[in-house]
């Protein structure tokens, strides 16, 4: 077996607050450092983790090495802001690291997310092509294989017509059925799954399959702990920036989702870094117990208090709350605050929603939280898509829809409904 | 995690920074599909989204000489070497306008492509690169515009003598302009990712710019040490060798010509460079 990817030492830190540029003068100051050979003046001593967010830089990778065998599908898990992204941007070219070295052996492709390049004027055909070409294939390769993207994608009709007539779902198809057709040597894939459809996502995972079994390497990100285990042989554990762990996938994902249970269940920002804009910020989104006490596992009999915090900047705005439940890479439901109030006052406010016991199948849960306002012109205070995440799970202690059932059952909800039996037709045997 | 055997072989190396003359210009080569394709979305995109599509191509550098003419030729009665007004502003014009969008189109390079750049590597010098050509293709049908004047012009009796051995520079005219707009353009590119205002100061730059070249005025209008300050500007040789080659009039210098080169290729290098060490990180600061 030999190595089609090695990575050695990897390290990369970003800029905090790089957004609207630096300036001038600080520049001067760390080149004139660099120049005397002189370490950053601006990095601080010490200085390390994620959770600093004092500082002007933080890790995003430190020191990270594997090897990844050829032909071999390589999970990539942790939670949010590990550093699973800024691994696959620096794999496929995107940003370059701070520190080590990668090899790889054959072209490397990247499917960060799909749809790159389309220009929404062009046609479904013309943009074919064009994001073929973007992505490193040949116009001669795009033809040969042309027919079969368009029949992946299932879009045949509308091939001739402005991907800007496009609904998003034919939109990502396209894109997508052009990625999976590039056949790189390495294909690198970061969360796809939760775009299109369950049917296109099922034939997604198959694709991504094939190209895994047709002995290409494959570095495949996501929080779906079951994709992970059913495609990759093995993964890497990713935990604020360094590698936790590397081994065979599913003890990599066990102790993933084991680590993950001292999860708190509760998340707050500062008021500096929260996120939102001026008018409304996100302070905190709490999951708690019918006891009150913070919820990362729930029974699923318990009732589930999700309180979401936060801070109201400008007088008057009249704007909802909303939360969506997101599970098995699909949205679960959604639930809005019905009314846009007027919040007259400025300062902290808490909107709390219950979820009543008996709705929520097992499994792991992550929480959307978005502050909007539709009145008028539509606008999004806060749109935060992964605020935080729990489980649920069935202690099989006290009666649920389960009844006396120990097996899986499947689904995104659960609830406890009613089952009547009657007997309509009395005579029937006999008959 | 061992690796015995196989330490020949990679065929790609991803490294912190890049050495200053890495430039991967096979790389480059090997886009050259690509870079004909944005050359053509760029075309495809700008004909379907308006009304009057290619058209603009004409209209633009019409109503410009039209203005000219009349601001410059009628109300200020600026000089023209004794040229009809109308064509010495549309060669100043035509020409102008090729450096002029080159330049601020290919600033925004960085920028405008943040999404693209973020989620697909390609090299990036093909966007400038596809900028470039695409000036270069409005060029062209201007430049058949300003024949059909032209040829109006001559035939309708107006004594005006192209001068053919400067008329044959004219593929060196368009490579030092192309030049000076892919170097200055791909410096301030690079230089916009950290320093936001420079892309304001590119457009009105250019603008301002345009009166310190003899756009709207003849080189022999201007006398002293303005004349100096003039000639220093790299664009001065190129307009007027390329009025002095169809309208025959003008000032032609090859010593100048050369200086114009000279500076081209510098301010190309500088570019090429800089754009190439900035492309490695610059996603983390946009």
């Amino acid at each position: 077996m030999t190595t089609a990817i090695s990575i050695q030492n990897v390290s990369k830190y970003y800029r905090l607050g790089m957004i609207g540029g630096g300036t001038l003068a600080g520049d001067l100051n760390r080149w004139w450092a660099r120049v005397r050979g002189k370490p950053d003046p601006l990095l601080k001593v010490g200085e390390s983790d994620l959770g600093n967010q004092e500082g002007e830089f933080i890790w995003a990778l430190r020191d990270v090495s594997f090897d990844v065998q050829q032909g071999e599908a390589m999970g990539i898990i942790g939670r949010n802001g590990a550093g699973k992204s800024t691994l696959l941007k620096i794999l496929s070219r995107v940003t370059a690291p701070t520190g080590g070295v990668v090899k790889a052996k054959g072209r490397v492709a990247s499917l960060l997310e799909v749809g790159t390049g389309f220009h929404p004027e062009l046609t479904g055909r013309e943009n074919t092509y064009l994001n073929g070409a973007i992505m490193g294939m040949s116009r001669a390769e795009v033809r040969r294989k042309f027919d079969e993207i368009v029949d992946f994608s299932g879009v045949e009709q509308f091939i001739d017509t402005p991907v800007k007539r496009y609904s998003s779902g034919m939109y990502v198809r396209l894109a997508f059925a052009v990625a999976a057709h590039l056949e790189p040597e390495i294909l690198i894939v970061d969360e796809v799954l939760s775009v299109g459809d369950a049917a296109f996502q099922k034939k997604s995972l198959g694709k991504m399959g094939d190209v895994a079994r047709g002995g290409r390497t494959v570095l495949f990100v996501s929080h779906n702990m079951p994709a992970i285990n059913r495609l990759c042989t093995r993964a890497v554990l990713l935990d604020a920036g360094k590698l936790i762990e590397d081994g065979p996938a599913p003890q990599i994902t066990a102790s993933y989702l084991a680590e993950a249970q001292d999860s708190s269940g509760q998340r707050t920002w500062s008021l500096e870094n929260a996120p939102g804009t001026n008018e409304v910020r996100l302070l905190g989104v709490n999951l708690e117990k019918s006891d009150g006490q913070p919820a990362f596992t729930v029974d699923v009999s318990d009732r589930l208090t999700v309180r979401i915090r936060y801070y109201v900047g400008t007088l008057g705005i009249q704007f909802r709350c909303a939360a969506q439940f997101y599970t098995q890479g699909v949205l679960a439901f959604a639930s809005i605050e019905p009314v846009e109030q007027v919040r007259e006052e400025c300062g902290e406010y808490d909107s709390v929603v219950v979820i009543p016991p008996h709705l929520l199948a097992e499994g792991e849960y992550t929480v959307g939280v978005s502050i909007f306002s539709s009145a008028g012109a539509k606008q999004h205070y806060v749109r935060l898509r992964d605020a935080l995440m729990f489980q649920v799970y069935d202690s099989m202690t006290s009666p649920s829809a389960r009844g006396d059932y120990a097996q899986t059952i499947g689904g995104v909800v659960r609830p406890l409904l009613e089952w009547k039996i009657m007997k309509t037709h009395p005579e029937r045997h006999e008959g | 995690m061992n690796t015995p055997e196989s330490n020949e072989n990679w065929t790609m190396y991803i490294r912190p920074q890049r050495e200053w003359f890495d430039l991967r210009l096979g790389e480059l080569w090997h886009a050259r599909e690509l870079i004909l394709l944005f050359v053509w979305r760029d075309f495809v995109s700008v004909y379907k989204q308006t009304i009057l599509g290619p058209l603009w191509y004409l209209i633009q550098p019409l109503l410009t000489t039209i203005t000219f003419t009349v601001i410059f030729g009628r109300i200020a009665s600026l000089p023209t070497d004794h040229l009809p007004d109308f064509l010495f502003y549309m060669a100043g014009t035509v020409v102008w306008s090729y450096f002029a969008q080159s330049l601020t189109n290919i600033s925004a390079t960085f920028v405008g492509n943040a999404s693209l750049f973020g989620k697909v590597y390609f090299p990036r010098l093909s966007v400038p690169i596809s900028i470039l050509i695409s000036s270069l293709i409005a060029f062209a049908i201007q430049l058949v515009l300003f024949l059909g004047f032209l040829a109006y012009f001559m035939l309708t009796g107006t004594p005006i003598h192209p001068n053919l051995p400067a008329l044959s520079l004219l593929p060196l005219l368009l490579i030092i302009m192309g030049g000076l707009g892919l170097g200055a353009g791909i410096i301030v590119s690079a230089l916009t990712t950290r320093y936001r205002d420079l892309r304001y100061l590119v457009t009105f730059g250019t603008q301002l710019f345009m009166y310190a070249t003899p756009v709207v005025y003849p080189l022999s209008s201007v006398s002293g040490k303005f004349r100096l300050l003039i000639l220093a500007n790299p664009l001065t040789s190129i307009v007027e060798t390329f009025r002095y080659g169809f309208l025959g009039a003008g000032t032609f210098n090859l010593w100048n010509l050369l200086y114009s080169f000279v500076f081209m290729l510098i301010v190309l290098l500088v570019g090429v460079l800089l754009f190439n060490r900035v492309e490695a990180t610059f996603m983390d600061t946009v």
